[in-house]
């Protein structure tokens, strides 16, 4: 893992003490509001319904047994004993007091982390695969490359008063688990015929009120000049991206309007100027350095095939059910990636306690190598476990009501905090992926149903990503009243799509009933294999529109 | 700002957040105070502008944020919050009834 060097504890503790004499100044009466907020929003300080929330960084996703405890002794501490990881793979308090914020960023600091990048106008966290270094097949760990762009746009003060914020992700895998479709950018990382790895670039990707799926700009760009790049299509969306109307203002909206080809056209051409000047050439010393980091743990020389795992899972079956959908082969032999469900049946997606995180920073100290990853879909992950052990950390997870095996299932549903804790929402999500799963709680219909992926979010800005769910729903007020929209057919992967809208809007109490004719329908008109987004690109919305609107 | 109120509402009262900790704040008697219940109401579009008025001098911006008028329904229990949000407001989240007001109230 990344360990922070003398800039980056300089940087990060300098912060702190600047925000919490603007805090001070704020609560004594000196700064104003209007002068106060645009400072708070640089630290990860938002204001929702009920109180202050603190949004803290996870850069791509990746944590050490010490970080989450000190999350663990946040939430005890500072906050109501939970948090709630979110799909930026970051983690929001919903209830520090403003004047505890300071001090709570100063044992956050302690173990190298922070709010910085979690809100306003900036390059945000960088987002990567949840199986990095972990997965077979990746090209390179894509955490490498994030670790040197978060470095590059951490106080960037070109890139620091953007148009709008800008959010990256990465994966060195072909299948896409990071969403990088819909990013403002999003990298693939690739190996070109002569077998150089390089990086492909998409722009201009998001959801909001005006989704679309990224641009392919490049195929193709060497380690050596990825932040040139990168600092080429900042540049063009900062001169060009539109300040008179935010919801016009994110690059999707300049690539829209300007055109794919243009966009690429105007972008090599700052790419040219930049790469002419080397200024920013990434010296392949300083790669190698940052790639240390990342080098693979000391793992043991297993053989493929555990013993003991084999026999743990012909004598337990919810222990085998757990397995096939929640661990994941590991390109070690002898070792598993294991994905830890925050989707309990009933619960609500993405909250742990403090007591679950402690148990979970246990867990990673004693059986994963340290390391805790967050997923874009809420869940948390032990990327190196033996299999030999499999069964011994199930068990404890089973006991904390940390091993609900529904990865991928409909019950592992992705949902923003909605109209329950948020200033901005219409509409609570929460709830509805409580009905939901609980509607659907019986594991065999679960996996007679295969991978279904539910997203929600309580308003057009998409949080919950609901424009990429297979079933995608929208909260939308209507006088004060809840009501929702469900669309059907979008995807976050390799392949993504966007949601079509099947009609009408539905109230609260009829949001589960839709989702059981959706699923009916699928169930009725599916061939051998197919998963619900195979079917439904097979047949398109009809059927699903009959059922659902027939009276 | 969102629509806090509809066009022909009758009953309003005035909301903020706290500076300090944020906490859901009413307005009465020229002060702020935590449970929706006690909360001052007006009566007509005028009274509700007098009241907001009342609750927005200059020197309170410093320690209260934002307060606006909210729509309000009379019954029998007495007033209670139109819309979905000012309910959630009032209590805490729905999914978490034992934190926020709704628990304190206990």
């Amino acid at each position: 893992m990344y360990r922070y060097d003398e800039f980056d504890h300089k940087i990060v503790t300098d912060r702190v003490n600047q925000f919490r004499g603007q805090v001070n100044r704020r609560i004594s009466g000196e700064l104003s509001e209007d002068a106060f907020k645009p400072l708070r929003l640089m630290n990860g300080v938002y204001l929702q319904l009920h109180a202050y929330m603190l949004r803290v960084a996870i850069p791509y996703g990746t944590v050490s047994s010490k970080q989450m405890r000190m999350l663990a002794h946040i939430a005890r501490k500072y906050d109501r004993g939970y948090g709630h990881f979110t799909t930026r793979q970051n983690i929001q308090y919903n209830w520090p007091a403003l004047d505890r914020i300071p001090d709570l960023l100063e044992e956050l600091a302690s173990v190298e982390m922070h709010a910085i990048q979690t809100s306003g106008n900036c390059i945000r966290n960088v987002t990567a695969d949840q199986y990095a270094g972990a997965i077979a097949d990746e090209i390179e760990d894509p955490r490498i490359i994030s670790e040197i762009i978060r470095q590059w746009s951490t106080f960037h003060p070109e890139f620091s008063y953007l148009p709008r914020k800008f959010k990256i992700a990465v994966t060195g895998h072909e299948n896409d688990r990071a969403a990088i479709k819909l990013h403002d950018i999003g990298i693939v990382i690739v190996r070109n015929d002569k077998g150089e790895t390089g990086y492909e670039v998409h722009v201009g990707g998001g959801q909001g009120r005006s989704p679309f799926i990224a641009k392919k700009l490049t195929n193709f760009v060497p380690a050596e000049k990825l932040l040139a790049y990168l600092e080429a299509v900042m540049r063009v969306y900062n001169m060009l991206g539109r300040r008179d109307n935010s919801y016009k203002a994110r690059i999707k909206i300049l690539v829209h309007e300007t055109g794919e080809t243009e966009m690429r056209r105007l972008v090599d051409e700052e790419f040219e100027r930049i790469d002419a000047s080397q200024m920013l050439s990434l010296p392949e010393a300083e790669l190698d350095r940052i790639s240390a980091y990342f080098a693979p743990p000391n793992y043991e020389n297993l053989p493929a095939q555990s013993e003991v795992f084999e026999a743990a899972k012909g004598s337990n079956a919810d222990f085998n059910h757990w397995v096939k959908t929640n661990l994941v082969p590991h390109k070690t032999p002898g070792y598993g990636i294991i994905n830890i469900s925050l989707k309990p049946i009933g619960g609500i997606p993405g909250d742990a306690t403090d007591v679950q995180m402690d148990i979970i920073a246990d867990l990673a100290e004693r059986y994963a190598l340290d390391e805790v990853r967050v997923t874009h879909e809420q869940n948390l992950v032990l990327p190196h476990v033996k299999l030999d052990e499999a069964k011994e950390v199930y068990d404890i997870l089973c006991a904390h009501d940390l091993a609900t095996p529904n990865i991928g299932l409909i019950s592992d549903t992705i949902a923003c905090p909605g109209l329950d804790y948020c200033n901005l929402a219409n509409a609570r999500s929460i709830p509805l992926a409580q009905e939901i799963s609980t509607h659907f709680a019986d594991l065999d219909k679960q996996y007679d149903i295969g991978e279904l992926k539910i997203k929600i979010s309580g308003c057009i800005n998409a949080c919950g990503h609901h424009h990429v769910g297979h079933i995608g729903i929208l909260g939308v007020d209507k006088k004060g009243t809840e009501f929702y929209q469900i669309s059907l057919g979008g995807s976050a992967d390799e392949q993504a799509s966007l949601g079509d809208i099947t009609g009408q809007a539905f109230t609260e109490d009829k949001v589960v009933d839709a989702v059981d004719t959706i699923v009916e329908t699928y169930l009725n008109l599916r061939q051998p294999e197919e998963r619900f987004l195979d079917t439904y690109r097979r047949v398109g919305m009809s059927p699903f529109k009959e059922q659902l609107y027939a009276d | 700002m969102a629509q806090h109120s509809s066009k022909g509402a009758r009953f309003q009262a005035v909301t903020a957040n706290r500076l300090n900790d944020g906490e859901v704040v009413y307005f009465k008697d020229n002060g702020w105070i935590e449970n929706f219940a006690e909360a001052e109401i007006a009566d007509g579009q005028e009274a509700a502008e007098a009241l907001l008025t009342r609750a927005s001098p200059d020197n309170m911006e410093a320690f209260i944020l934002d307060p606006y008028l909210f729509e309000v329904s009379e019954s029998e229990d007495g007033f209670t919050p139109v819309s979905v949000r000012e309910n959630i407001r009032a209590k805490g989240p729905t999914v978490r009834t034992d934190l926020g007001k709704q628990a304190e109230a206990g």
